[in-house]
């Protein structure tokens, strides 16, 4: 019978290889980020993922001792993608909310952040009510600006939601927006950019009470050990480097 | 897995937006494209060598490149460029709509075209050397023979493109345009229920295909009609 000799070998094979990625997979935590979040999370001219989530990822990592694997992954699809199981943890400035709390447990924050308008600097837009009336702002799609947007403004002023960040700064670039709602620190460094030149932050900042923290699977034991981990690199100094290395002033 | 439902009644109101502006996407840009891509392939079946390479490099850059790339370049590319920002032109690329519907519009000629060319070349030549015995001219010839039975011929194809059509059109979602794919992206990112509400928009897909297979076979049916002539069994009664 040698087509069921086939079979069995062919199965053996299969058996031994699964058995060995599944062995990998249980003792390596595989973290997803966006990368195309600047300066938090973003992807060099190597092709490497860099930038503060993922410094941090690595501190983390290397303060639990665990072998870690960090994979890019779009925005949108970034929290299906954790419940699939496609990766274990999100380190990708995620805000904590309710909706999220819903479907994912979050660790202890790693940084805090509030909102701020950008617009054109020569523009007479100041984030008052009334001149936001009709107005285009734009946000990206799945944030907790774009949410903002649409909860607190969405009926007056027409709400555009993009699939990065990117695309919301070359649109703002563009002209095609009055102004962008975005989250402050990776718009700091934005406008310190020469794309951003021309630009500068209107209004007052909003403060949504907004916590970053690492997104894992609801049960899953890695949201204290991530804690932990994120109390012993702030103890220790390795968060104020990482900090400093890319903000001015502290944003835990 | 818990299933939501009432996620999915929730949310339909704004997935049925969705299938407007999807709508609008896919007919106006279909309509447009089929008007520029009967010229197109009048010189692309032409005798004329040089006629018949005019609209190569055309065609060949639409149908050689991805419809996102495409997207991309109008969309984001255009308004990198001060010159086309201060032009005339910027009212209607400023429009995310716009620049989607000028995307698809030259995609789709690009491929109705070959389409139409291919046609075109398959009428028999019999029916055309019965156009010249008649003593027709070339305009008469292309209007009475020649377009109608390309257009009988490209038919069955042309209802192929217009379905891969509605389903590229999903792309518009990336540029902030709210069709069913950017409504289901828009939702997902609140409910965190992407099944439910992806599983809501492709049964909404299925069902503009549904409906425009139908139409095309209406449309098949009473342009080749000739072909459904049956001898009738009792002549004269």
């Amino acid at each position: 019978m040698k087509a069921s000799k086939l079979i069995t070998a062919a199965s053996l094979i299969l058996a031994t290889s699964m058995g060995s990625t599944l062995a990998s997979a249980a003792d390596k935590i595989r973290i997803a980020t966006e990368g195309a979040y600047a300066p938090f999370n973003m992807t060099d001219e190597n092709g490497e993922l860099v930038g503060f989530d993922v410094d941090i990822a690595k501190a983390l990592c290397a303060q639990m001792e665990a072998d870690c694997e960090i994979v890019a992954q779009d925005w949108d699809g970034i929290i299906p993608g954790l419940m699939g199981r496609k990766y274990d943890a999100i380190i990708a400035s995620m805000s904590i909310t309710e909706e999220r709390l819903r479907v994912v447990d979050f660790s202890e924050p790693y940084y805090s952040n509030v909102l701020a308008y950008i617009a054109p600097a020569d523009s007479d837009f100041d984030a008052s009510a009334a001149s936001l009336e009709g107005m285009t702002i734009g946000a990206q799609r799945a944030t907790v600006a774009g949410q903002y947007l649409e909860d607190e403004l969405g009926d007056v002023v027409n709400v555009k939601l993009y699939d990065t960040q990117d695309n919301a700064y070359l649109d703002l670039g563009a002209g095609r927006l009055d102004a962008l709602l975005s989250d402050k620190f990776p718009a700091f460094d934005w406008l310190r950019s020469a794309e951003g030149e021309g630009f500068e932050f209107k209004g007052e900042d909003i403060d949504i009470d907004d916590k970053i923290a690492i997104a894992v699977r609801k049960g899953d034991d890695l949201k204290d050990k991530f804690s932990a981990a994120i109390k012993a690199i702030v103890d220790d100094g390795t968060y104020a480097e990482i900090n400093e290395k890319y903000f001015p002033f502290s944003i835990y | 897995m818990n299933w939501n439902w009432s996620v999915i009644y929730e949310y339909m109101p704004r997935l049925i937006d969705g299938v407007w502006v999807t709508l609008e996407l896919v007919f106006l840009s279909g309509l447009l494209g089929l008007i520029l891509a009967v010229p197109l392939a009048l010189m692309r079946a032409s005798h004329n060598r040089w006629l018949r390479m005019l609209p190569f490099g055309y065609i060949f850059f639409f149908r050689g490149t991805p419809l996102l790339v495409q997207i991309f370049l109008i969309y984001y590319g255009a308004s990198q460029f001060d010159a086309i920002k201060e032009s005339a032109l910027w009212p209607i690329l400023k429009e995310p709509y716009w620049c989607a519907i000028i995307a698809f519009t030259l995609n789709t000629a690009a491929y109705t075209a070959e389409l139409i060319r291919g046609a075109i070349q398959a009428i028999p030549k019999g029916e055309l050397e019965a156009a010249d015995a008649f003593g027709m001219s070339r305009p008469m010839k292309i209007r009475r023979i020649v377009l109608p039975r390309a257009f009988g011929i490209v038919l069955p194809a042309y209802g192929n493109e217009l379905i891969l059509m509605l389903k590229s059109s999903s792309l518009a979602s990336t540029i902030t345009l709210l069709d069913i794919t950017g409504a289901a992206r828009t939702i997902i990112a609140r409910t965190y229920t992407p099944l439910e509400i992806f599983f809501a928009a492709g049964m909404l897909y299925l069902l503009i295909t549904a409906i425009m297979i139908g139409c095309f076979r209406l449309i098949e049916h009473r342009l080749n009609r000739y072909q459904h002539y049956k001898v009738p069994t009792e002549p004269g009664r």
